[in-house]
């Protein structure tokens, strides 16, 4: 199991990792991501793919999968 | 007081030179050592010392040492005055961990205020910016190889890769002054103070309504709250609330019996951290100083993750509303939503510690929030 990184000095709030990631993404206040429920950013494998999807799209390079228990 | 005077009911790091030379040790010994005295880290975050010394000297490599006394706390002033009294004790803790993880650079990482009195010493100096959060240990990190005193990112974690690439160690300065007497008189000297769970003294700085602001105080963990607050002068009168742990911490009642422990503080969310101790008296608003606290550390963000950077403004603006009576339905839900919503979201710790100051001052002051609510203040009104 994976969960998603965010390097927080590097994303500035593009938003295309909430729009490929619904399920597991929304946008806050200011359109930076956030967890949809309580600050859990592991990812489902049936979201593996789309999650390997926002990694390689995200403009700042913002992403990345880890293992889910570092 | 004269910042650098250490006042101890406890003396152990204040009492100046004299201790003889430090024992040949190896580092496998002094890890041990450690791990049997029960030292945590005394620069907050309580972390246990020799599982940071065995992690960075099991990556194998050439590490480097960071002395930490960058102590941008505003209302700590512990590692200034153990600069001043004790700078030798440091720069022996400094010698003994560069020996444990296999360093072969060190440096003493202090604000530029310091440098003169440290020169003298063997040890190279760096300049710590004189900001909140430049004692981050991944701030020291980037401030000693001549970047910006900023965190970074944590997916590797500097005991890994820090310095350079380096595996890197980053102590807080009373921390290794420590481990330079356990080094002479052993893991049991070290216990006989403090508690059982929460093993040796700490330094602590007491400040706002005692008579001796400012003062510095050693104590075992597990110190009655009142008898630190007495070797600060004792309070300039009735308390209402006291501030544990900095502005990062919990407010605690002001009850003289409560032992300044993690484990007595859990309850209120708050923790001794870097042990900075604040007496708010009876006549100020608890709301009016968290508010000003927040204010402060909103001002304080590194500037360069998003849900901080928006998100602590936000949080102080609205703790602020809430503290000078601009009331609004669903006020305390707002200031309870944006602590949850930057808990977790930066780079460092910065958002949490302040989001936990917030919801501490929300539960801490619950009666001055109703009364705010309904267009009162309790402390204006002398109740």
């Amino acid at each position: 199991m994976n969960r998603l990184h965010i390097d927080w000095t590097a994303c500035d709030g593009r938003g295309l990792c909430t729009e490929l990631l619904p399920e597991l993404l929304v946008e806050d206040d200011w359109g930076y991501p956030a967890a949809r429920t309580g600050g859990d950013l592991t990812v489902p494998v049936a979201l593996a793919g789309e999650a390997r999807e926002a990694v390689s799209r995200c403009p700042a390079l913002a992403l990345r999968l880890v293992r889910a228990e570092g | 007081m004269t910042t650098s005077s250490v006042v101890a009911s406890e003396s152990r790091l204040s009492s100046g030179s004299g201790h003889g030379p430090l024992p040949a040790l190896t580092g496998a010994e002094i890890i041990a050592m450690a791990r049997d005295a029960g030292i945590t880290g005394r620069g907050g975050a309580g972390f246990p010392v020799w599982r940071k010394l065995a992690a960075v000297a099991a990556a194998g490599r050439p590490a480097v040492v960071i002395a930490n006394a960058a102590e941008g706390e505003p209302a700590s002033g512990k590692d200034k005055a153990l600069l001043t009294a004790a700078p030798d004790l440091i720069v022996d803790g400094l010698e003994l961990v560069a020996r444990a993880v296999g360093a072969r650079t060190t440096y003493l990482y202090a604000p530029a205020g310091a440098h003169s009195s440290l020169r003298s010493l063997p040890v190279e100096l760096r300049t710590a910016p004189d900001a909140f959060v430049s004692g981050e240990e991944s701030a020291a990190v980037a401030a000693v190889t001549g970047r910006d005193a900023v965190p970074a990112d944590k997916r590797i974690r500097i005991t890994e890769s820090g310095a350079g690439g380096a595996p890197t160690l980053v102590q807080n300065v009373e921390t290794l002054a420590h481990l330079a007497l356990i080094a002479r008189y052993g893991p049991g000297w070290f216990r006989a103070a403090g508690t059982a769970d929460e093993p040796g003294t700490f330094l602590a700085t007491i400040s706002g309504a005692v008579r001796r602001p400012g003062a510095v105080v050693e104590a075992g963990y597990g110190v009655r709250l009142g008898d630190l607050i007495a070797a600060a002068g004792g309070p300039t009168g009735r308390l209402r609330a006291v501030l544990v742990g900095g502005y990062h911490g919990g407010w605690v009642p002001a009850d003289p019996d409560l032992p300044v422990s993690r484990a007595a503080m859990a309850r209120y969310g708050a923790s001794p951290g870097a042990g900075v101790v604040v007496a708010l008296p009876a006549g100020s608003c608890g709301l009016v100083e968290s508010a000003r606290i927040a204010s402060y550390l909103a001002g304080a963000v590194a500037g360069q993750c998003g849900p901080c950077v928006n998100g602590l403004p936000r949080m102080a603006q609205t703790l602020s509303d809430l503290a000078l009576r601009r009331v609004r339905p669903g006020l305390p839900a707002e200031v309870d939503r944006l602590a949850r919503l930057v808990t977790g979201r930066g780079a460092c710790r910065h958002p949490d510690g302040t989001a936990r100051l917030v919801l501490s001052a929300m539960r801490a002051f619950d009666t001055d929030v109703a009364a705010h609510l309904s267009g009162h203040c309790l402390a204006e009104e002398g109740r």
